[in-house]
């Protein structure tokens, strides 16, 4: 059983490429297959919450901080989108633009009042940031209509054709953002800046000793991250065509925080996986929606006391790769035992 | 006016002390945000109304209430975190953990006892008081000298009783307590206990005085007892009860002069403005860990 396992492994590190590619063909000819409009809007939002999961992961996950507190960027990203599109009338572009802007600004700031906080204080400041991002969002009527929302968002529209769940259009387009971000987010990650910021998770004190500002990276991820829930909530609210404050509370933040968590902490892969199961659970398994976040408990108890790397998370089994032109001795050495 | 929104926040504000004090308790021993706190608080006050709805009577009513959700602490430690710290999890592991139970407990609570809010009878109603044009009410009399004896009552165990010692000890140094012959499970074990029962008494105090109870009535009440927590120094006592009160009168103030709506977020505010400026808080130590 072992073996199969390992030899499974194996050939999907090889065919990474390939199995990949398929993967996206069979995502991107889906909607021909005759699904329901009811299923297309499921996998939309499986997708946002693959979004919003890989944002958060870069947080939780590859820096190490908790935050109880992901539903304020995928909010202000929403409003920010919304107000764009319905005050100002720009199209769904501009208004996607903006977005990012925004929650990248909004990313910046709850960056900044967290930097020097860890463990559970991060956690906390995160969630206090979330309630009051909520509160403005109600109380400021002026600019976002309070607790009655945004009503009759334009849906978006690509060189004229409108995109709906009918004709497909708001899958590809979310599956075009997922796929983005999937390749942004790996960019990150093997960049300086990603070993910068995995070299915070593992020690802080260390990372700084080393030379590294960690204050600006911890800065710049919640900004990326921010980045990421605007797209994400600018996407949301086109889609639904209505956002009100009440959309996004605490609950959806713990569900982000249990996709990523669920999926495996730095795990990609595992963020999208988390979101599969974590958004299709509750629609598949209507008569026990009532029972959802009791579930949610759960899977965070049972997660953190036999699994906390989470489903797909933890240790890779495939070898370093090292940088080119760098020589691993060991290595050369075992091939050379290989050979003989 | 002004004097009477005072009263309203200092009441309010005892209260918030109560839970804060749950808080400090848990993290001066484990160095752990114990996120289920809200939600213990919220099961003593379904607890109570339990007990209420029963015709127990007010004292059995009390002592049910404070056992049932003393007990319910130390299973969560027993069960859930015990074997955690075995394991020498991380602190976040441990967070996330209590985090999950505190959903459990909520949805717990609303599939029993459903997500409407019930009614709960007033608690001490003997009339009103007025003291120089401020009206106090029976019930907001009593809040306080309730407060003020388990504050009293938890000074004393910590600080004249040998379990108060080993607690202190425990919460410098668990392994060199342990090294001393300290039991520092059994001392962790009476902690929960003792934060339980704060939060339970926490509890019946509120739903008397708001006259109902309703399953998440523990989320934003945990969260602003914390902040209260933090601004006082997380891990000392007094700090705590100090905190609460500032907590509960800015909110009174807020109320007031920014509106209902404001005031919810007031707390926030605070404990935003703490972490940037103090993080050790008010009486709080610093340079004890980095934050």
């Amino acid at each position: 059983m072992k073996s199969i396992v390992s030899t499974a492994s194996n050939f999907m590190h090889k065919n990474k490429l390939w199995l990949l590619l398929a993967i996206i063909a069979v995502l991107v000819i889906l909607p021909f297959f005759g699904l329901s409009s009811y299923l297309i809007r499921v996998l939309c939002m499986i997708a946002t919450y693959s979004i919003l999961a890989l944002s958060l992961n870069l947080i939780t996950g590859f820096m190490g901080q908790t935050s109880m507190g992901h539903a304020a960027l995928y909010c202000i990203g929403a409003y920010a989108g919304a107000l764009f599109s319905t005050r100002l009338g720009t199209n769904f572009w501009i208004s996607l633009i903006a977005a990012i802007v925004v929650g990248a600004l909004a990313g910046a700031f709850e960056g900044f009042v967290t930097m020097n906080l860890s463990g559970s204080y991060m956690t906390v400041t995160t969630l206090a940031f979330a309630q009051v991002v909520t509160m403005v969002a109600q109380n400021w009527t002026s600019l976002t209509n309070g607790p009655l929302g945004i009503k009759s968002i334009p849906r978006p529209t690509f060189f004229g054709i409108e995109l709906t769940t009918n004709n497909g259009g708001l899958y590809w387009l979310v599956l075009a953002f997922l796929i983005l971000t999937v390749l942004f987010v790996t960019a990150i990650i093997n960049s300086k800046m990603g070993r910068a910021v995995i070299a915070i998770k593992e020690d802080e004190l260390a990372a700084k000793l080393m030379g590294i500002e960690t204050k600006r990276y911890r800065i710049a991820v919640v900004a990326i991250a921010g980045a990421l829930a605007g797209v994400a909530g600018c996407y949301y609210a086109h889609m639904s065509r209505y956002v009100d404050p009440k959309v996004f509370s605490f609950d959806i933040s713990m569900t982000i925080l249990t996709i990523v968590i669920f999926g495996g902490l730095a795990s990609i892969p595992g963020s999208i996986l988390g979101a599969i199961i974590m958004v299709a659970f509750p629609e598949a398994l209507q008569f026990l929606s009532e029972y959802r976040f009791l579930v949610y408990g759960f899977i965070l108890v049972i997660m953190m006391r036999f699994r906390p790397q989470g489903v797909l998370g933890g240790l890779s089994k495939q070898p370093y790769k090292l940088p080119a032109g760098v020589k691993s001795k060991a290595r050369e050495a075992a091939a050379q035992a290989k050979e003989a | 006016m002004i004097a009477q929104q005072l009263v309203y926040g200092v009441i309010l504000g005892m209260v918030y002390a109560l839970l804060a004090v749950g808080y400090s308790l848990v993290f001066g021993i484990l160095r752990l945000l114990n996120m289920s706190h809200g939600s213990v608080y919220a099961f003593g006050a379904h607890m109570a109304l339990m007990a209420v709805t029963l015709t127990w009577g007010l004292p059995a009513a009390f002592i049910f209430t404070i056992v049932a959700t003393g007990v319910l602490n130390v299973v969560i430690n027993n069960v859930v975190l015990a074997p955690l710290r075995a394991r020498n999890a991380p602190n976040i592991t441990l967070l996330i953990s209590v985090t999950g139970v505190s959903y459990i407990i909520q949805n717990g609570l609303m599939l029993t006892f459903g997500s409407t809010r019930m009614p709960f009878p007033k608690i001490f109603d003997y009339g009103n008081i007025t003291i120089g044009g401020v009206t106090i009410t029976s019930t907001q009399l009593s809040i306080l000298i309730v407060t003020l004896l388990l504050f009293a009552i938890l000074f004393l165990i910590t600080n004249c009783t040998k379990m108060g010692l080993a607690m202190r000890c425990s919460s410098q140094n668990p392994k060199a307590a342990n090294l001393v012959g300290i039991d520092v499970r059994k001392v962790v074990t009476f902690t929960f206990f003792l934060s339980g029962m704060s939060a339970a008494v926490a509890g019946y105090m509120i739903a008397g005085y708001y006259e109902m109870v309703y399953f998440t009535m523990g989320t934003a009440a945990g969260l602003k007892a914390f902040a209260a927590a933090v601004l006082g120094g997380i891990g000392v006592l007094y700090g705590s009860v100090a905190g609460g009160v500032i907590v509960g009168i800015a909110e009174a103030m807020a109320t007031t002069f920014l509106g209902s709506n404001y005031a919810e977020a007031s707390a926030y505010v605070i404990l935003f403005l703490v972490l940037l400026l103090k993080p050790s808080g008010l009486f709080g130590k610093d340079n004890l860990e980095k934050v």
